[in-house]
């Protein structure tokens, strides 16, 4: 059983962000593989999971998953080597502190060595990342400059909207992916969705043809420049 | 109309008038925000002076804005000014007291204006009906919203409020107000709301209560129930709306119990509301290519999930328009936080700029779906059809279709 452990929907889930759970599960259906997505409340104990996915969420909610994760087994399951994909507030929970309403200096979890501070202005807008070969279409909403330390890889090059600091957007490390297109970008992305699936199986999927694939070669092409 | 119009203010007047009877003509706007905006550029207290005197309702939160307003409209039982096209702006309200000098006003303001226009028109009533998610491209975070009431309502000593009691984000908002009159109405969205407003910490929910370990929780001294039957000020009322939903019975709610600080009679207000039928389009029947359609507007993730909660499941398709223009907000994102899945067993046909995003996610929510074009086949089932459309959608919708 592949178990997708969706975290604190309540909190950080502003901008459909279950969507990305909804779209990796059914795309491992598809292909015949056993998949569920477990819905973590803030009540429950941390599960375990091969894949566990933040999502973004208000200065507040943000806080509090901060405070709810330390406090919980997350950290030591992905030292351990589950999986984890992480959009805009997640992406800044996993780093090692970041700006919220009150406070400057937040303490983060230190999974990944980045820092976000507060931005000049926020950046709402389409977003469309190269990663690779490929690129990533999505939408951000968030007033947060993130800066890698030296050794952490981006997700990708910035080619529309702001990402980390306009020239890159998210990190990647073996197991932790990132990015600030927030909301259903597995949904919108759907080979992005793949390449997560594949890593977190440890093998290649066959092809799934569905209408995602016209919906990202029509937002592909409009956001070209 | 009081004095205390200078030249100026009497040339910005007529500017309104004259610039939203061109824009009319012209068939280029609605006619009411062109004029509007001439106005206050004009004179700026426009607003302000323009409903000194007058007894004005404003009603405020993130659905039912223009439902509610219509009943109060309608339920007041005289002839009121109102803002009844949508434009919920300053620059509408001031071309709505322009265009009526009635007394008695009622108008919708958007979420992020009622500070400056509770200001400007120093209401007898603000009506906070609710606040969720919507087009968080441009207003950002609801609690920064509940915020900015917050301060605001601290401020009108001379205000009623009234204001939705199962609604945390809107009690955070209203419980500084020196005046409150809480309603205490069904509200199944709460998923806003899942941090305490005022202490970050984990919201408890209960079939007829909510509560915060730091003390915050649902106020008991309410105004107004609707519970088993309605029951305003004491006085218990027989809803029978020609309006769906239980939204619906819940904007009534507030709406007769703004009404009954303005002393009008809640059984003649009752018996008006209950016999409205369709506001500004929505719900309303008419004909499109030969069918018979029901159009609802549903703007954002609460607002589709009661919306959804009125089809029947009787496993006729459900159209559905979805536009991500800068009235709907660019970012369609939400519609992974609208419950779909309880269109399960219907066949939905997807329409609107933004089909494919609709389609895809109706895909993955398991939702039996075809994406409209020329060539789609809209032989249907039963009739009306239920056309759900977002703000743009609902428009393109209203003006493609003809009364029946």
């Amino acid at each position: 059983m592949l178990n997708i452990a969706l975290i604190y929907p309540e909190l950080l889930g502003t901008y459909g962000d279950g969507g990305n759970a909804l779209a990796l599960v059914e795309r491992a259906r598809r292909r015949g593989i056993d998949a569920q997505v477990i819905s973590v409340a803030i009540t429950d104990e941390m599960p375990d999971a091969s894949l566990y996915l933040l999502g973004g969420g208000e200065d507040g909610p943000q806080r509090l998953s901060a405070d709810l994760l330390r406090s919980s087994s997350f950290a030591s399951r992905v030292r351990d080597g589950s999986f984890v994909v992480a959009v805009c507030a997640g992406l800044q929970i996993l780093g090692t502190s970041f700006a919220v309403e009150g406070d400057d200096e937040f303490e983060g979890l230190g999974l990944v060595d980045v820092v976000t501070h507060r931005g000049t202005t926020r950046s709402v807008c389409e977003l469309v990342v190269r990663v690779g070969e490929r690129e990533l279409v999505g939408f951000e909403n968030h007033g947060g400059r993130t800066t890698l330390s030296p050794g952490v890889t981006p997700l990708g090059s910035v080619e529309r909207g702001r990402g980390n600091d306009g020239s890159v957007d998210g990190y990647r490390t073996p197991t932790i992916w990132a990015s600030y297109a927030h909301g259903p970008v597995m949904a919108m992305n759907p080979w992005f969705s793949d390449e997560v699936l594949s890593r977190v199986l440890g093998r290649e999927l066959e092809p799934l043809i569905t209408v995602a694939d016209q919906l990202y070669e029509e937002r592909r092409t409009k956001l070209a420049r | 109309m009081p004095s205390g119009f200078s030249g100026r203010d009497k040339v910005a007047k007529a500017a309104v008038r004259t610039v939203n009877f061109l824009s009319k003509l012209s068939s280029r706007g609605s006619g009411t925000v062109i004029g509007g905006r001439v106005g206050l550029a004009l004179s700026p207290d426009l607003l302000f002076k323009l409903a000194r005197g007058r007894d004005v309702i404003l009603v405020s939160g993130t659905n039912g804005k223009t439902t509610t307003s219509a009943m109060i409209a309608t339920g007041w039982g005289t002839r009121v000014a109102t803002n009844n096209t949508g434009s919920n702006m300053p620059a509408g309200h001031v071309a709505a007291l322009v265009a009526s000098t009635s007394p008695s006003v009622v108008l919708e303001v958007d979420e992020s204006w009622l500070s400056d226009v509770a200001r400007a028109t120093k209401p007898r009533v603000i009506i906070l009906l609710n606040l969720s998610r919507d087009q968080l491209d441009r207003a950002n975070e609801v609690r920064h919203i509940a915020e900015r009431w917050r301060d605001l309502l601290k401020d009108l000593d001379e205000t009623t409020v009234v204001a939705n009691a199962n609604d945390p984000l809107v009690v955070y908002a209203a419980d500084v107000a020196a005046n409150v009159a809480w309603c205490d109405v069904p509200t199944p969205w709460t998923t806003d709301a899942v941090s305490c407003p005022r202490c970050t910490k984990p919201l408890h929910f209960d079939d007829i209560s909510w509560w915060s370990e730091c003390g915050f929780a649902k106020p008991l001294d309410t105004v107004t129930t609707l519970r088993d039957g309605l029951t305003v000020q004491g006085i218990p009322l027989d809803l029978k709306l020609m309006l769906p939903g239980s939204f619906n019975e819940s904007n009534a709610a507030m709406a007769l119990t703004a009404l009954s600080y303005l002393d009008v009679d809640p059984a003649g207000a009752l018996s008006r509301i209950n016999a409205l039928s369709s506001v500004a389009g929505r719900f309303s029947v008419r004909l499109w290519q030969g069918h018979v359609v029901r159009l609802l507007l549903a703007k954002n993730p609460a607002g589709f999930s009661a919306m959804l909660a009125t089809i029947p499941s009787d496993g006729a398709d459900v159209w559905v328009a979805i536009n991500a223009r800068v009235a709907d907000g660019r970012d369609p994102s939400w519609l992974y936080d609208v419950p779909f899945e309880l269109l399960r067993g219907h066949r939905v046909v997807c329409f609107g700029d933004r089909k494919l995003d609709l389609a895809t996610r109706l895909d993955y929510g398991g939702v039996d779906y075809v994406v409209a074009n020329e060539k789609t086949a809209l032989d249907v089932s039963k009739e009306p059809v239920a056309v759900l459309a977002n703000y743009t959608a609902f428009q393109e919708w209203r003006a493609r279709s003809i009364e029946c």
